[in-house]
C-alpha cells in the first residue's frame, strides 16, 4: 500500500521526501490519469465521474466541482473559445495550503489541469498566481516547461487532438482577486474589481467567452478520482462529504503546519494530536475554521468534524480548511481590529456599505481598545454587521465574509467587548 | 506652452518582454499589469514618466493604466531602495506577536512603514498574509521569505542585504 492511496494530494511529497520531480511524479503513477482521459474518456466521462467523486470547490464555497464543469460543456466547442483558470490566489489570511502543493507537488496541478480543461473543452488555461509567491511561481514554471518538454502540454498531447496552453499570470496583489470575477479582470490586465452576476462565469467570463475558475487543491484531487474512481475517493472520507483534505493550523500550537486527512477530521484531533495540543501556559479559546472571513468557533464546536455540511451547522464554513487560533493571551477585540483593518484595507472601494462601512468598523473597533469605548458603541457594530453582512447590499461577498467574525466575535466573547467599554482600557495589555 | 512629453521611452529589453506578454494575449491592454511588472523590475518603481511610457506602448491612456497601477499592492508609485521589506501583518502572524514584531523590524531599520533608509538600502512596508501563517512571524526581503523570525536575528538578516 502507497502512502498515495489515502493522501492523493501530498502522498508523493512525503514519499519522496519534499519536492515531487517529473521523474518522481511519473513513477508514482502520475500523468497516467490524463493519458487515459485523454485517449479511452470522453469529457462528459471525465465529469461525470467527477461529479459522481462529489469533489467539492476547495477554495472555501465547496460547490461541487463536476456540476460546475458541466455548465462549460454545453457552450461552443470552437477550439481555444474557452478557458480554465486556476485560482492560485491564495491570500485569505491563515491559509497556506495552495503555496504547499504548489511548491512541492507542481505536477499534480498540471495534470489536474490538462483533465479539468479537457473535461470542459478548453485549449487555453492560466494559473492566477499570487505575486508574493516566488518559490512556488518559479516551481510551476519549471514544471510547466517539463511537462511541455514532454508533450504534456501543447499541441496533440498524448497523441489525441486535444491541446492545450497553460500560463501563469502573476497577480499584481490584492485579496479580492481571490473573487473569481474580480480574478478574470485581473487577468484581463484590468482593475480587480468584482463584475455583476449574472452572468457567470460558465457563460461568459475571461474576455467575455465561458471560463471555470477552480482552486489549486480542487484539481489536484482530480488526477487519483480518475485514477481510482469515485467511490475510492467517497470512501476516504469520515463523513458525508468525499475525499481528503488539507487542514492546516496556525498559532500557539506546539507544531503549527498542514496535514492532509481524511474529510471530517474531527476539531480536537487536529489541535491535539496533529498539532501537537497548545503551547504550555496557553489555552484555546477560539478558532476561525477556515481563514479570516469565517465566523469563530469556541469550545462547544471542537469536538466537531471538519466537513462542509457540519461547520455550516455550527454557524460557520469550512472554508479554506486552514484554521487560526486563538488563544486566552489574545485580546478578542484587538483580534477584531486586526482582522477589520485587513478587510478595510482589501475593499476594491466598489460597494459605499463595504468601502465606507469597514473603515467605520476598524475605527469603532480601535477606539473600544485604545479605551475610548462609548456606550452604544456595541449596538452600533451590531447594526453595522447587519448592514454590511446582508448578502445582495454589495456587488460580491467581501463584506460579507468580513462580518463573519466580527458578528460571532461579538457574539462569544460580548464581555470583553462590554469590560474593554466599561473600564476603558483593554485587560489583556496589563499583563 | 511647451509641447516637451514627459515620457521616460522604454527599454528595448523592456519592450521585448512586455510584446513576449502580448503574444499570449487576445489585445495589448490585457498586458497591463504584466507591462508594470516587467518595468517595475527594470526600474524599482513606475514613475509618472514610466506609467506614460507603457500606456503609450499598449495603446491605451495613461489615467486608465494609473488606475490599474494604484489598485494593486505590489506595484509601487513612489520610489522604493534597493530592498523592499515586507512584513506581514494579518491574524495568524498578528496572533504570534506580529505588532511587537514590527516595532523590532522599524527599529532595526531606523524607519517607519512607507519610509525608505537614508541609504536608499531598505524600504519598509506592511503587506498581507503571506501564506506561510505555520512559520509566523514572516516577512519577505524582495523574493526572500523568512520566517518564523527571531527578533535577535534581524541584525544578521538585514545585513545581508547591506
Amino acid at each position: 500500500m502507497s502512502l498515495q492511496d489515502t493522501k492523493p494530494l501530498i502522498g508523493r511529497v512525503q514519499e519522496v521526501g519534499g519536492l515531487v520531480s517529473l521523474s518522481d511524479y511519473e513513477a508514482g503513477g502520475g500523468y497516467t490519469a490524463a493519458h487515459r482521459a485523454l485517449k479511452q474518456m470522453t469529457p462528459s466521462d471525465v465529469i461525470d465521474l467527477v461529479r459522481e467523486a462529489n469533489l467539492r470547490g476547495r477554495g472555501g464555497a465547496g460547490f461541487p466541482t463536476g456540476v460546475k464543469w458541466g455548465f462549460a460543456k454545453g457552450e461552443p466547442q470552437t477550439p481555444g473559445y474557452k478557458y480554465l483558470v486556476c485560482n492560485g490566489d491564495e491570500m485569505e489570511p491563515g491559509t497556506f495550503k495552495d503555496r504547499y502543493l504548489i511548491e512541492f507537488n507542481p505536477h499534480s496541478l498540471i495534470e489536474g489541469m490538462i483533465l479539468g480543461a479537457y473535461a470542459i473543452g478548453a485549449e487555453k488555461a492560466y494559473v492566477f498566481l499570487r505575486g508574493e509567491y516566488h518559490e512556488p511561481n518559479r516551481q510551476l514554471a519549471r514544471a510547466i516547461a517539463e511537462a511541455g518538454e514532454k508533450n504534456y502540454l501543447g499541441r496533440s498531447i498524448f497523441g489525441s487532438d486535444f491541446n492545450l496552453d497553460l500560463r501563469i499570470h502573476l497577480s499584481g496583489g490584492r485579496y479580492i482577486c481571490g473573487e473569481e470575477t474580480a480574478l478574470l479582470n485581473a487577468l484581463e490586465g484590468k482593475r480587480g474589481q468584482p463584475r455583476y452576476k449574472p452572468p457567470f462565469p460558465p457563460a461568459s467570463g475571461a474576455w467575455g467567452r465561458p471560463t471555470i475558475v477552480n482552486n489549486v487543491e480542487t484539481l489536484c484531487n482530480v488526477p487519483a478520482i480518475i485514477r481510482n474512481g469515485a467511490q475510492w475517493y467517497h470512501d476516504l472520507g469520515l463523513t458525508e462529504d468525499s475525499g481528503t483534505k488539507i487542514y492546516g493550523i496556525s498559532g500557539r500550537v506546539n507544531k503549527p503546519g498542514l496535514w492532509e486527512l481524511p474529510m471530517g477530521t474531527p476539531i480536537r484531533e487536529l489541535v491535539d494530536v496533529h498539532a501537537g495540543g497548545m503551547r504550555d501556559g496557553y489555552k484555546l479559546r477560539g478558532i476561525l475554521p477556515g481563514g479570516a472571513s469565517t465566523d469563530y468557533l469556541v469550545e462547544e464546536h471542537f469536538d466537531l468534524p471538519m466537513d462542509y455540511k457540519t461547520i455550516q451547522d455550527a454557524g460557520s464554513r469550512m472554508g479554506t480548511g486552514t484554521m487560526i487560533l486563538m488563544d486566552d493571551s489574545i485580546c478578542p477585540v484587538d483580534m477584531a481590529r486586526n482582522l477589520q483593518h485587513f478587510f478595510a484595507q482589501e475593499s476594491c472601494g466598489f460597494c459605499t456599505p463595504c468601502r465606507e462601512g469597514l473603515p467605520w468598523v476598524e475605527e469603532l473597533l480601535a477606539d473600544i481598545e485604545n479605551g475610548n469605548g462609548k456606550d452604544g458603541d456595541l449596538e452600533l457594530l451590531d447594526q453595522n454587521a447587519r448592514y454590511i453582512g446582508a448578502p445582495g447590499n454589495t456587488f460580491c461577498l467581501h463584506a460579507t465574509g468580513a462580518i463573519e467574525p466580527l458578528q460571532s466575535a461579538l457574539k462569544y466573547f460580548r464581555d470583553d467587548f462590554e469590560h474593554h467599554i466599561e473600564h476603558k482600557s483593554c485587560p489583556y495589555r496589563e499583563n | 506652452m511647451s509641447t516637451v512629453e514627459l515620457i521616460s521611452p522604454l527599454t528595448d529589453e523592456e519592450r521585448y518582454e512586455i510584446e513576449a506578454e502580448i503574444a499570449h494575449l487576445p489585445d495589448r491592454e490585457s498586458a497591463a499589469i504584466d507591462a508594470l511588472m516587467i518595468v517595475q523590475k527594470h526600474r524599482g518603481w513606475i514613475s509618472d514618466e514610466s506609467l506614460r511610457a507603457i500606456a503609450r506602448f499598449l495603446d491605451m491612456s495613461a489615467a486608465t493604466l494609473d488606475g490599474i497601477a494604484t489598485f494593486y499592492n505590489l506595484i509601487h508609485r513612489q520610489p522604493v531602495g534597493r530592498n523592499v521589506v515586507m512584513v506581514c501583518d494579518s491574524v495568524s502572524c498578528y496572533v504570534m506577536g506580529a505588532d511587537s514584531f514590527a516595532v523590532k523590524v522599524q527599529d532595526q531599520l531606523g524607519i517607519k512603514f512607507g519610509e525608505t533608509t537614508p541609504d536608499d538600502c531598505f524600504t519598509l512596508l506592511p503587506i498581507v498574509c503571506l501564506g506561510a501563517c505555520d512559520r509566523a512571524p514572516t516577512m519577505l526581503i524582495n523574493e526572500d521569505l523568512f520566517g518564523p523570525v527571531k527578533e535577535d536575528e534581524l541584525t544578521e538578516i538585514f545585513s545581508r542585504y547591506s
